[in-house]
């Protein structure tokens, strides 16, 4: 069996795995990091957003050995210890999260968005979610929350 | 998903070698891997292409561009140079899937697949560009076949694609609003090679709208192709959009791309 | 105290959990021990079984156990079951066909269940059910409800002629014919309610595990009512008792309904458990969902309006056929009944309403309560018609709406379809709604989107919903199989904090927020003093679960009953450390005090005391543990009023929401924050009904066609507008807390407010939903070729 290797959240972990074992159920099963969730089976809802060397990517449609050597962050991955991420804590200030499922997804895509427009507006925010579906929210908190996250990791 | 072998090669050699029997190429999986997790192919292996650096970056080259095979469809809409070369281009890539699968998908990927609805076929017809594989050149026009289908051979594999600079271009496309693949999508190119229209979603592969090329030759506007008709015999058909919506669709976008141009 | 008692923005007391990756969802938990199930479903909509062969997946590779329809009956597995009898028009309950765990001899829709595999890993399970060899008669399918009655339709249950599950009336349709004859007007529409598939993110799941020592179960499942599923679970289905069976719904992505019923999933699991000695753990794939979760709507109804020259309503008729998909859900046959037929009245005085529901059998996933449930329907109805008869009278939607209102000094008021309304003020609503719209300024932005070649749309809504279902004994006379109150327990710990339990379940609502600042408010406590303990059934009072916006209304209500216990219990100990007379203690805000004097005792050396009961009453009981059951008099009954303004492209058909207010009265508000979320999620999901999201299943042979976020258009960030929202607040008259529930209001009050819109914008009477860029674009196609 193949062996996949890689830094999960700043920790090298190594494990076997089938080639076909997909990188969110070498997290969630192996590694035991259920924060990353699967919601659907045609890679589109983002529950499982993970960043992979940086960029974030659905882990639902990448195998784990592709992910090798990689550095893989997982909502796990964030918050310093007692102390939300910036993010994190401007999903909770606004209401960003209802049932939570999507949310560490969100809370992965908003990041990514953050590296690219430091400074979103409401637009280029919903236009970024396109790739993550949420059902209780109707995303107007969501928005808010990403925009002042951003804010916050701009100061 | 049923089990495979898994190879990544570092060199484009070592990747041909590796493609026998039942063995298929994964670039970014972003359409293969879910197919594969709906058991509705059993490749006995899959060779990855990530690891061949060789076919990932963005060349200016005889004034155009060549784009590497592996290249991101986020690094393409970000790409400076795109955005200064074929501007048109990088808009088209930006409007592909969302984030996470332009942080994977790639520009080989898409065109080996050949989806019907996917945007790059449009961009390639239309720009004339041309597909550089590991054993040839093959013209946009002869690379795309049917629906899934193209030029390639059993184990010839895609390594770039090269990309001559129009003098004005522009893609317009209408999602489904589900998938948010094309149902339409239009480009419109004016090279030296002269006016192209291609169309993707629309039907079962790109194709270019002849007539509307003619009538945008005499005149280069919007209002030159408001009443050519596309026939819709032999459009796509389903619940998200009938072929003669598609039909009237392909108009609108062609206008507005020509619009757009301007 | 401010920050965090009723009416507070208090922030949520669960996110942090669930932002760091630490909440504990079904799939979540693995259990030590734990075998997969994978079911086999049916690839056809209506076939006869001739032969299962599970010879060949039996010995694939780490196979368990592979189970199909003979096994549970061989074990005298009882079926899933509905939970409320309705009584047709001639006296007779509802038909209720068995509905196996696994189908047995037949089978009904795409997705039906024909049999499971057990094995070491999912994947290998997977690779066995590939194997197992079914041999099918593929039977004719009929998928449209508006055909099921057809002669020619093919019967899917014996005993069934036309597919009728039952033909229900309320009010006498005679006497509104004759009124309807002798209006000044009539307004008449056919319309369609679409059939949705909830899709809540978390898919469905559950573990089954069976404990021999004991003689005991559990089960873990995404259930928005751990208890009612024990008591199906039990009393009806496996015949196993009670008190050897927890259900644990532990955290749960979101339900919108869909997750109150009792499914065969669940039921598989638990039975297979015990069969293989091994826990046995289920996790639908999304395509499973789509396929297999309860769907929602799926109406056809004719209306007709009647009324006077001044466009006061003289009375009112509705037929409806109303699909309850292969078998009968949970709750299946209530939704088109009494969550609908009840509301018909809306918001106005309408004097005579009579409504007609067939309701029949399709080759279709099972129909049942999703958000609104009911109310949606009737709302559509009532809203649409509204419209209708306020463009034929030439009048403004706004006035029509307001001429007719039941007055702020009618309440009580008994509408003509069994409902009595406890308070309210609409015209209030609409006043504000207009001015949050600016709909004086309407005219000119249609004008000017009209320059730009854009048609402008404003549409209303007025809606009125009917929350917390109660009371227990009026809705067992109407054949509801179970009361419909709510249970909370207070736990005063001996150092201060306590531990409110809740029969009631979140599973994304915040109840561990607001119901802390409920009981916080009333005994002085701090939120972060108070947890709040739900979805265990080995831990919380008998409760009967999260649907209906019931939390607040009826749960909030037990609390605040059983903060209630705890004050009184409390004033006796104050009196007996204070020496004074129990009449003379005050309390207020965690303190008790000797009125008019400064002799006080705060609530946590109360508890201190009932603990530590050295110096204690001699005729009480040690102990601060208070346990309310709570059963409402009336329903609640929230009502607003929505406003949607839309400009659409006619080159391609597509419509933009411009603009969307919402004035909603809730009653009082714990939690504006939270409340806001409700609302905006519902209108999300409203427009995701009027505009996106449409389940389709082939005419012919009964495939789902929208069986996956692929082709299922579900709403995204970028479909939506940023909503204003806004409230007024009529107190619930007949309630502790005096709040009414906001749970499902957006997703009631959208559909019309935007079909409305959409169809003042092309100038037509009526669209069917949803409104996809081709039919507006047909529309205005066809206006532009007559």
């Amino acid at each position: 069996m193949p062996t996949a290797s890689m830094t999960v959240n700043g920790k090298a972990v190594s494990g076997e795995v089938e080639s076909r074992t997909l990188l969110v159920q070498f997290i969630r099963d192996k590694l035991g990091l259920t924060g990353t969730h699967v919601g659907c089976d045609t890679s589109q809802c983002g529950a499982c957003v993970v960043h992979v060397n940086g960029k974030s990517v659905k882990s639902c449609t990448l195998l784990a050995v592709q992910a090798e050597g990689a550095k893989v962050t997982t909502i796990e991955g964030l918050a310093n210890g007692g102390d939300l991420h910036p993010m994190q804590a401007a999903f909770r200030e606004n209401h960003g999260l209802q049932c939570g499922f999507c949310t560490p997804g969100m809370v992965m895509s908003a990041l990514d968005l953050v590296q690219q427009i430091p400074d979103p507006n409401e637009q280029q925010v919903r236009e970024w979610l396109e790739g993550n579906i949420c059902r209780c929210t109707g995303y107007q908190n969501i928005v808010k929350a990403i925009q002042a996250g951003a804010k916050a990791m701009r100061s | 998903m049923h089990n495979f072998d898994y190879h990544r090669p570092t060199s484009l050699a070592d990747a041909a070698k590796r493609l026998s029997g039942e063995a298929k190429l994964v670039a970014g999986g972003m359409t293969l891997i879910p197919t594969l997790k709906q058991r509705l192919a059993q490749p006995s292996s899959l060779v990855d292409l990530g690891g061949i650096a060789e076919l990932r970056g963005i060349k200016p080259e005889g004034g155009g561009l060549t784009i590497g095979a592996m290249t991101t469809h986020a690094e393409v809409a970000h790409s400076a140079e795109v955005k200064k070369t074929i501007p048109a281009l990088a808009v088209l890539a930006e409007g592909i899937g969302d984030p996470q699968v332009r942080n994977r998908g790639t520009i080989g990927g898409s065109i080996s697949n050949n989806d019907p609805a996917a945007d790059y076929p449009a961009g390639l017809v239309a720009l004339g560009a041309t597909v550089i594989t590991d054993k040839r050149r093959i013209a946009a026009d002869d690379f795309f076949k049917g629906m899934f289908e193209t030029a390639l051979q059993d184990g010839e594999i895609v390594t770039a694609v090269s990309f001559p600079r129009p003098d004005k271009a522009a893609y317009m496309k209408f999602p489904n609003p589900a998938s948010r693949y094309a149902m339409v999508g239009v480009f419109v190119a004016r090279t030296g090679g002269g006016i192209r229209v291609a169309v993707t979603g629309a039907g079962p592969g790109v194709f270019r709208a002849t007539e509307m090329e003619k009538a945008l030759a005499g005149n280069f506007s919007a209002d030159a192709i408001k009443s050519v008709k596309i026939p819709a015999a032999g459009l796509n058909s389903d619940m998200h959009g009938s072929a003669e919506y598609r039909a009237h669709l392909v108009n609108v976008m062609a206008r507005r791309a020509v619009t757009a141009c301007s | 105290m401010a920050d965090s008692g009723i009416g507070a923005r208090a922030l949520r007391k669960e996110d942090h959990r669930f932002l760091t990756g630490q909440g504990h969802y079904t799939d979540d938990i693995n259990v030590h021990g734990q075998l997969y199930a994978y079911f086999l479903r049916s690839p056809h909509a209506h076939a006869a079984i001739r032969k299962v062969d599970t010879g060949a997946a039996s010995k694939s590779t780490g196979v368990v156990a592979v189970f199909t329809g003979a096994d549970v009956a061989a074990d005298k597995i009882g079926g899933l079951i509905c939970g409320w009898t309705v009584t047709d028009r001639h006296g007779k309950p509802h038909k209720a066909p068995p509905h196996p765990i696994l189908a047995h001899e037949k089978v009904r829709y795409v997705g039906d269940h024909v049999a499971v595999v057990i094995a070491d890993t999912l994947t290998n399970a997977k690779d066995a059910a590939e194997k197992i060899e079914v041999d099918y008669d593929v039977l004719p399918a009929v998928v449209d409800v508006a055909k099921a009655m057809d002669a020619k339709a093919p019967q899917l249950h014996a005993d069934t002629p036309q597919n009728l599950c039952y033909d229900w009336l309320l009010g006498d349709p005679a006497q509104v014919d004759a009124a309807l004859a002798k209006s000044h007007h009539v307004a008449k529409l056919d319309l369609v309610n679409n059939r949705l598939i909830p899709n809540a993110m978390e898919p469905r799941a559950a573990i089954g595990e069976y404990d021999g020592g004991t003689d005991s179960y559990t089960c873990h499942s995404t259930s928005q009512n751990p208890h009612v599923l024990r008591l199906i679970l039990c009393a009806f289905i496996l015949g196993i008792p009670e008190h050897r069976v927890r259900v644990i719904a532990p955290d749960v992505g979101g339900g919108f309904g869909s997750k109150i019923f009792c499914y065969a999933e669940e039921v598989v699991c638990l039975w297979a458990a015990k069969k293989v000695r091994r826990p046995v753990k289920w996790t639908a794939e999304r395509s499973e969902s789509f396929l297999s979760d309860a769907h929602g709507r799926d109406h056809v109804t004719h209306v007709e309006l009647g009324m006077d020259k001044d466009g006061k309503f003289t009375a009112m008729k509705v037929e409806t056929l109303a699909a309850m998909g292969a078998y009968l859900s949970t709750f299946a046959t209530c939704v088109p009944t009494y969550l609908y037929a009840t509301l018909l009245a809306g918001q106005y005085t309408t004097p005579i309403i009579s409504a007609n529901v067939k309701a029949v059998f399709t080759n279709t996933a099972p129909v049942d309560a999703y958000r609104g449930a009911g109310r949606p329907e009737a709302t559509y109805v009532v809203e649409r018609i509204v419209e209708v008869a306020a463009r034929e009278m030439k009048m403004d939607p706004a006035e029509i709406r307001r001429r007719n209102f039941v007055k702020p000094d009618q309440f009580p008021y008994q509408t003509p379809v069994a409902l009595q309304y406890d308070s309210g003020n609409y015209a209030k609503a609409l006043d504000d709604a207009m001015k949050l719209a600016d709909y004086a300024g309407f005219a000119s932005r249609k004008a000017e989107a009209a320059k730009r070649g854009k048609h402008r749309g404003i549409g209303f809504s007025a809606y009125i919903e009917a929350c917390g279902i109660a009371p227990s004994a009026v809705v067992g006379s109407l054949g509801a199989g179970v009361g419909l109150w709510e249970s909370a327990q207070i736990r005063f710990n001996p150092t201060g904090t306590a531990q409110v339990l809740t029969g009631s379940h979140s599973h994304g609502q915040g109840h561990e927020t607001t119901l802390a600042q409920v009981v916080g408010d009333m005994l002085g406590l701090p939120i972060e003093n108070i947890t709040v303990v739900h979805g265990d059934t080995s831990q919380v009072p008998f409760g009967m679960g999260t649907y209906g916006s019931r939390s607040l209304a009826v749960g909030g209500s037990a609390a605040a009953k059983a903060a209630d216990k705890i004050i009184a219990k409390g004033k006796k100990i104050a009196a007996h450390l204070l020496e004074a007379s129990v009449d003379d203690i005050t309390y207020a805000k965690g303190t008790f005090r000797v009125a008019g004097t400064d002799k006080t005792k705060s609530i946590g050396e109360i508890a201190f005391a009932a603990y530590v009961p050295h110096n204690y009453p001699k005729d009480l009981e040690p102990g601060l543990d208070e346990t309310a059951f709570y059963d409402p008099a009336n329903f609640t009954y929230p009502a607003g009023v929505h406003i949607c303004e839309v400009e659409i492209d006619p080159d391609t058909g597509v419509t933009k929401i411009v603009n969307w207010a919402a004035v909603d009265d809730f009653g009082k508000v714990v939690n504006p924050m939270v409340v806001e979320g409700q609302v905006h999620g519902g209108i999300a999901q409203g427009i995701g009904q009027g505009l996106l999201e449409g389940c389709v299943y082939d005419k012919e042979t009964g495939q789902l066609l929208t069986g996956s976020f692929m082709d299922y258009c579900m709403p995204r960030a970028d479909d939506l507008p940023s909503f204003k929202v806004g409230m007024i607040e009529t107190p619930c008259p007949h309630n502790p807390l005096g709040v009414k529930g906001c749970g499902e209001a957006g997703a009631i009050a959208a559909p019309p407010a935007l079909v409305n819109a959409v169809t003042d914008a092309l100038g037509i009477r009526h669209m069917e939903m949803p409104l996809t860029s081709e039919r507006v674009w047909r529309t205005i196609h066809k206006m532009a070729a007559e």
